[in-house]
């Protein structure tokens, strides 16, 4: 528990988390309903389909648009493998090959079902199997290796080339990073479907595949060793492949993914059920592989005014936690967001920012918060902005946040060159290490600006979740309660890859993991053990 | 012509003509007296005289330069011919009285981050109510009507778009430009209004911290703003050039 340096009205805390748990309810009994077509392709996935076809399209997408085509998905895509998997004693991987070229996978006979129900355990197994050992494997590499202290330091990398990316991001971890994140090219989050293979061409990033992951993660292990501390990799669990990332991230061992229920809707224009369907899967996922999710609500404020809408921030953090504990993550696992970003110019601003920062992180004790630099004031003028991000690296360590993603002097100019990263890690070495007991000499006035900006923003959280729970999340949405976007209901990308479950759907990893996280499942459809 | 010794100049540090210039790069090679004596040899080459490196980092196989010279280059004012826009540009209050006098009628704008470009804050940063820098953006502008896409919109929607509210002008903003992503975009934008025949009957805009006027009008645009551009200057041009072309 860090320092309670502001007095909270626990009432009003405890109202608005009660609040949240009514919002995220409303919306899981539609999640309930749905599955999508990346939900199905990440179990394909999971049950071991992997590589293109001739037209480089994931055999993933081959087999669930083969069955989507002709109709038969809302029974779910493991139920149609399985069956396969009987009737041709070929596994999920020389099946989907075979779809790619003539099989038709829908028109074989109808199997046994104990029979199929045996197949779809015994690959549901294996890919378990496989995430649990490699989370086992984090473990004790956390272990033996420690962490860096907190806030940790994460920075991006993003030449569009996996293999400049390694130089890169070795080159930050030698340098006092703790976390490395790369950036995905930009509209792989708009793909309905995952590249595949090694990457070296991207746009303002690279892109996410397997491979990619896995030539990561194999340098930071290396690298790991040599500065002796665990160097974390985050990925970008988002856009219409979100559990398909997930499942990639489990298996090759990411630490953290950003990943949030309503960020797609809001910034990408994404269809709502699909969103709120594939974060479901997603962060049970992620909570399955012991992955840190990171949630998005720094965003909201580069749109929307960082004074006048602080609290919408705390309100989503509300929200996203509550949506995350539903889908199995733990409160260790909940890198809530939230960022940096008043105008320089304003009188006090940085006792504002003192006091959300504060007043998140006594709220949500037990998350590893997800601390996000200043971006919408910075400009070019480089020297000002690295005065800027050190006043933000000042705030972070004095209000205990976990994991502080580094603000870069040329953020308003070009993605980090290796310089700027190298600069911006000296100062948060320096400020932080300056300033690392700060928060425990200090207290704050109780009828002080700070306090007093707390109670504020907590007093019109409380308010705010009320009308949205009235009101419920998605209409919110469509009237633009959250970063001044307004998204229609009905409305965005991939809402046409959402598919009502039949009554006979089955997704035996949404079964086994609902069971083994100890959450909740579908209501009218008993817990399978 | 008579030169003015004032119509010269060049970086000035502490004194008239000392050419001053601080620089700071990295090499891809680790530090130490060859990275120093390569460093200087750049800056020589670059044009620099007394060259000063003040500081040299380590960055685990490159090196880190900050150094100071004297540049020997200078410029003649005389010779050198600009167009400065922002210094024309009306007030919020100007602008809205401009438009019931000279219009009299809103003008409609439909703004969009287009292509793959997910970065909104460039378009919000004009459009929003709030605006930036204590300069309101064109939704807050009682004669202006707008429409602000969002991100990653296609081109072809965004002129079905302003074709349907009968847009006066559009605006495109594009900040990723690794590998020039946005040049085939923007020439891709301008070719698909002109195949529909729309290009004559839109003030076409493109902003971005890579954009300027020279680029934005050799892709066919009306006019192109960069960095510290505000929704003053934004709404000044499309304005004038509306009355002008009414």
């Amino acid at each position: 528990m860090g320092n309670q340096l502001l007095v909270l009205d626990n009432e009003k805390v405890q109202k608005a988390r009660q609040l949240a748990q009514a919002i995220a309810q409303k919306v899981q009994e539609d999640i309930y309903r749905h599955t999508t077509v990346s939900v199905e392709r990440t179990v394909a996935r999971l049950f071991g389909i992997d590589g293109t076809n001739h037209e480089d399209i994931p055999l993933a997408n081959v087999v669930v648009d083969q069955v989507n085509r002709a109709g038969f998905l809302d029974r779910g895509i493991a139920y149609w493998i399985a069956n396969a998997v009987v009737v041709l004693d070929k596994s999920p991987q020389e099946i989907a090959q075979h779809c790619a070229r003539d099989l038709h996978i829908c028109e074989l006979s109808a199997q046994d079902p104990n029979r199929i129900a045996r197949v779809m355990n015994t690959y549901t197994d294996q890919a378990l199997t496989t995430i649990a050992k490699e989370r086992q494997k984090r473990e004790t590499l956390k272990q033996s290796l420690g962490l860096g202290e907190e806030p940790l330091k994460y920075v991006i990398v993003a030449s569009g080339n996996i293999f400049a990316d390694v130089e890169q991001a070795k080159s930050a971890a030698r340098q006092g990073a703790d976390i490395i994140a790369v950036i995905r090219t930009t509209a792989q989050s708009l793909l309905d479907y995952v590249p595949y293979g090694t990457t070296t061409e991207g746009f303002g990033g690279t892109y996410a595949t397997q491979a990619n992951f896995r030539v990561m993660r194999q340098a930071l292990d290396e690298v790991s060793e040599e500065v002796g501390r665990y160097i974390q990799l985050v990925n970008y669990c988002s856009g219409l492949c979100m559990p398909e990332i997930a499942a990639m991230g489990a298996l090759e061992r990411l630490d953290m993914m950003l990943n949030d229920a309503m960020y797609g809707i809001l910034f990408r224009d994404i269809n709502m059920e699909r969103t709120f369907a594939d974060q479901y899967f997603s962060r049970m996922i992620n909570a399955y592989a012991g992955i840190i999710i990171n949630t998005g609500e720094d965003n909201y404020l580069t749109t929307a005014d960082a004074l006048e809408e602080a609290h919408t921030v705390l309100a989503s953090n509300f929200i996203n936690e509550q949506m995350g504990l539903a889908a199995g993550l733990q409160s260790w696992q909940l890198g809530l967001g939230h960022a940096f970003e008043l105008d320089p110019k304003m009188k006090n601003g940085f006792l504002y920012e003192l006091a959300t920062a504060q007043t998140i992180r006594q709220i949500f004790p037990d998350a590893p918060l997800k601390y996000m630099p200043p971006t919408k004031y910075m400009t070019g003028d480089i020297f000002m902005g690295h005065v800027q991000n050190a006043m933000f690296n000042l705030a972070s360590v004095m209000t205990g946040q976990s994991i502080h993603l580094l603000g870069m002097l040329t953020e308003a100019i070009h993605t980090p060159h290796l310089s700027d990263r190298a600069l911006s890690l000296e100062s948060a070495q320096y400020v932080m290490d300056n300033a690392r007991d700060l928060e425990n000499e200090i207290s704050f006035r109780p009828d002080g600006i700070i306090q007093k900006r707390s109670e504020a923003i907590l007093d019109q959280v409380v308010d705010f979740l009320q009308d949205i729970e009235a009101k419920g999340l998605k209409r919110a949405i469509s009237e633009g309660h959250f970063a001044n976007i307004r998204r229609p209901q009905e409305g965005g990308k991939g809402g046409d890859g959402v598919i009502p479950k039949g009554i006979d759907y089955s997704n035996p990893f949404m079964d086994r993991m609902q069971q083994e996280l100890g959450i909740q499942s579908a209501p009218g459809k008993g817990r399978s053990w | 012509m008579v030169s003015s010794k004032d119509k010269v100049v060049k970086p000035y540090g502490d004194s008239w003509g000392d050419g001053q210039v601080q620089l700071s790069f990295t090499l891809p090679i680790p530090a130490g007296p060859l990275a120093l004596e390569a460093a200087k040899r750049l800056a020589l080459q670059m044009g620099f005289e007394g060259i000063q490196v003040v500081n040299m980092k380590d960055l685990h196989g490159f090196s880190h330069f900050i150094l100071y010279g004297s540049s020997r280059h200078s410029v003649n004012l005389d010779e050198i011919s600009v167009v400065d826009a922002g210094d024309e540009a009306m007030t919020f209050d100007e602008v809205n009285s401009f438009i019931e006098k000279e219009i009299r009628r809103k003008v409609v704008v439909v703004g969009a981050c287009t292509g793959t470009d997910a970065h909104t804050v460039g378009l919000d940063a004009i459009m929003n109510m709030k605006g930036y820098d204590g300069d309101y953006g064109l939704e807050r502008y009682p004669m202006i009507e707008t429409y602000n896409l969002g991100s990653q919109v296609p081109n072809d929607i965004l002129l079905q778009k302003a074709m349907e509210v009968k847009a006066d002008a559009v605006l495109v903003s594009q900040v990723v430009t690794q590998k020039n992503v946005h040049i085939q975009n923007l020439t891709e934008l301008i070719e698909m209004a002109e195949a529909e025949g729309l290009r004559e009957r839109l003030i076409m805009i493109v902003g971005g911290p890579r954009i300027d006027q020279p680029l934005a009008k050799e892709l066919g645009f009306d006019a192109g703003f960069g960095p510290g551009t505000t929704a003053r200057h934004v709404s000044t041009f499309v304005v004038k050039e509306l009355a002008r072309r009414i």
